[in-house]
């Protein structure tokens, strides 16, 4: 078994917006081992979300091949794709993307109601998994009531829920100030020193992408550079 | 995902919008609990009509005039008609036949002291209490000595007691003015009550055949005879003989056409049940029509609730929900509100169905709720559900993940 968490293979992706074809991905090379933390940078337009998405199983590249895991999943099906997303991929967003009106507690099970997992080690599970980010005694709160911050900490309580193999962060510190980016990182980089969960990262923050052990730099749908 | 875990998904879903899920079900109980009271009023109407005509009993049969050729021209049936007393006593003598009545109607003013009334004036035959199966209430029926002799004797419904008799007093004995002739009151008959919204059964007066044609109608000839047989099996035995009878009686040709009609209650009852029959379907339609205007009202919330919540089905799908999982948890939110406005509709329509007597502008109705009606509102509110939920549910399991994740 190989050490390899990612491996990508002259991966190109292009949309199509009526009658313009837009190339967001012109082949795209690249190797994560497993516990690696990768920042991917660059400005808008670059491919970096684009290549986020593949990763993430949510979408499919027009070329090339993507392992996950060794697992060959640029062909598999919609369906089993998001089995992938449930059981080895944990999602951290800009936006949190949590359910409004529903309490951090419900928020969390969410990934296990669709592992088919009993109600009782749901609950058990997602309260550990808040209690592990920091949230211990905020589980019934409700989204809404919870700040910034907290937010995003059920979001990675969340994307913890599944013991991935790894975390996808877009821009997750993109709707937070400074104090609370660090503390967010923080968690981040607990969860690869200490669990050697392999992150991946998109951010346009250069302070935030020098948290991370290694910098990839895109532009144009290419990687130009690595740190 | 099991069948629990999809309830509670869309349960949980559901209760975050109470406002929109009650009235959202509202068109689901108005259309469930139309479809009972409606079906309930037509199975009562058909409930009251049959207990009617198996108190008159089944072996009865009426034999009434035809129309008849008048110079190329049909006449009315039954105006013109050649029924004659003879003709019911000849009758009366057939094997399958146990008793005969002649019938003679006529209308007249009835008047008691300062009372009066207007009522119908049947002159029978003794026989009348039992061909008929009604019994007397108080009193005695005239017997066969006073229709030969023509007595001026009546017995009369319950409802003339009402109207022309003080409360408590009792008619038997006294002496009303039929048509200005004093008759002399034998007897009541026992009440029988509505007969399905045809009006009393009650408001009429008995009188000898024969008193009847000579001092009320002035004619020579009967209206109808009703005729039993000696058995409802025999029926059909006693029409025949009856048909075969008068034809030769009234000396008509082997290719002419029966001046007579002979019919049973069985055929009767048969007609009447068919006609209360198609005012439930009729009932029942108008009101599945409310049901599948509820279901509309479904589609229409569950699109907007799809759109309105494009970014939670991105959310679920970015965290492993199959397409499979959207479908069914917007498909048995769908489900879930039909039901819900089933059950309650069920509910709210058996109340209705109970309470309709109490309101005085349907009290005449009778409703009757039959468990086939209730299931069936179940099952249509429910596949109601299944089919304006499918669309809206397989909309939202076909959205790109991408796209509903970003959708603002």
């Amino acid at each position: 078994m190989d050490n390899n968490i990612i491996r990508l293979e002259n991966l190109t992706k292009t949309y199509h917006v009526g009658e313009t074809e837009v190339r967001a991905l012109r082949g795209v090379s690249n190797i994560i081992p497993t516990g690696d933390f990768v920042a991917i940078m660059g400005a808008s337009g670059s491919g970096k979300s684009t290549l986020m998405n593949i990763i993430g199983c949510l979408d499919k590249p027009t070329s090339g091949r993507y392992f996950l895991d060794e697992e060959d999943i640029s062909t598999l099906s919609r369906d089993a794709l998001a089995g992938i997303r449930n059981k080895k991929i944990g999602f951290v967003f800009q936006a949190f993307n949590l359910l409004p009106r529903t309490s951090a507690l419900e928020n969390v099970e969410l990934p296990l109601i669709y592992a088919n997992v009993s109600h009782k080690e749901r609950l058990a599970r997602a309260r550990a998994s808040l209690e592990a980010v920091g949230l211990k005694g905020r589980e019934s709160h409700k989204t809404n009531q919870l700040s910034g911050g907290e937010q995003q900490r059920v979001a990675i309580a969340r994307a913890l829920l599944n013991n991935p193999r790894l975390i996808l962060a877009d821009e997750p510190t993109g709707n937070l100030d400074s104090k609370t980016s660090d503390e967010i990182m923080n968690v981040f980089e607990r969860l690869n020193h200490e669990d050697g969960i392999s992150i991946v990262m998109v951010t346009h923050e250069p302070d935030i992408g020098a948290r991370a052990r290694r910098r990839i730099h895109m532009k144009d749908g290419l990687i130009v550079r690595e740190d | 995902m099991n069948v629990f875990r999809i309830l509670r998904v869309s349960l949980r879903a559901l209760s975050r919008n109470k406002m929109r899920t009650f009235l959202t079900c509202l068109g689901i109980i108005i259309g469930v609990a139309a479809v009972i009271a409606m079906v309930s009023i037509g199975s009562g109407a058909r409930a009251a009509v049959e207990s009617q005509f198996a108190s008159m009993g089944t072996n009865l049969m009426f034999v009434s005039g035809n129309w008849r050729m008048m110079g190329g021209a049909r006449t009315q049936s039954g105006q013109f008609n050649r029924l004659t007393v003879d003709d019911a006593k000849a009758i009366a003598e057939l094997p399958s036949v146990e008793a005969i009545s002649p019938s003679v109607t006529t209308r007249a003013q009835l008047i008691y002291g300062n009372k009066n009334w207007n009522t119908m004036v049947q002159g029978v035959g003794e026989d009348y209490p039992l061909v008929r199966k009604w019994d007397i209430a108080a009193g005695s029926f005239f017997d066969e000595s006073m229709v030969r002799g023509g007595a001026k004797v009546c017995v009369i419904g319950a409802d003339i007691q009402k109207n022309l008799f003080e409360e408590g007093e009792d008619p038997v004995g006294k002496t009303i003015r039929v048509s200005r002739v004093p008759f002399l009151v034998l007897g009541v008959f026992k009440s029988k009550g509505e007969s399905g919204g045809f009006g009393s059964r009650d408001d009429f007066v008995c009188v000898p055949y024969t008193t009847a044609l000579n001092r009320l109608s002035h004619d020579d000839h009967i209206n109808s005879i009703d005729v039993s047989a000696v058995s409802a099996e025999k029926t059909k035995d006693a029409q025949a003989e009856i048909t075969d009878l008068l034809r030769v009686r009234h000396r008509i040709p082997e290719d002419g056409t029966d001046d007579f009609v002979v019919r049973n209650m069985a055929e009767i009852a048969e007609g009447a049940a068919e006609a209360t029959g198609i005012l439930t379907v009729l009932l029942g339609s108008i009101a599945s029509i409310s049901l599948l205007v509820g279901g509309i009202g479904i589609m229409n919330i569950m699109l907007v609730s799809v759109t309105e919540r494009i970014r939670e089905i991105g959310i679920r799908m970015s965290i492993g929900a199959r397409q499979r999982d959207i479908l069914l948890q917007f498909l048995a939110e769908a489900i879930v509100l039909s039901l819900l406005g089933g059950i309650l509709g069920i509910v709210l329509g058996i109340g209705v169905s109970k309470l309709l007597k109490y309101i005085t502008v349907f009290s005449s109705i009778t409703t009757l709720v039959s468990w086939s009606s209730v299931l069936l509102a179940f099952a249509f509110s429910g596949s109601v559900g299944i089919f304006f939920g499918f669309y809206p549910a397989r909309k939202a399991s076909r959205l790109d993940p991408i796209e509903a994740l970003r959708y603002e």
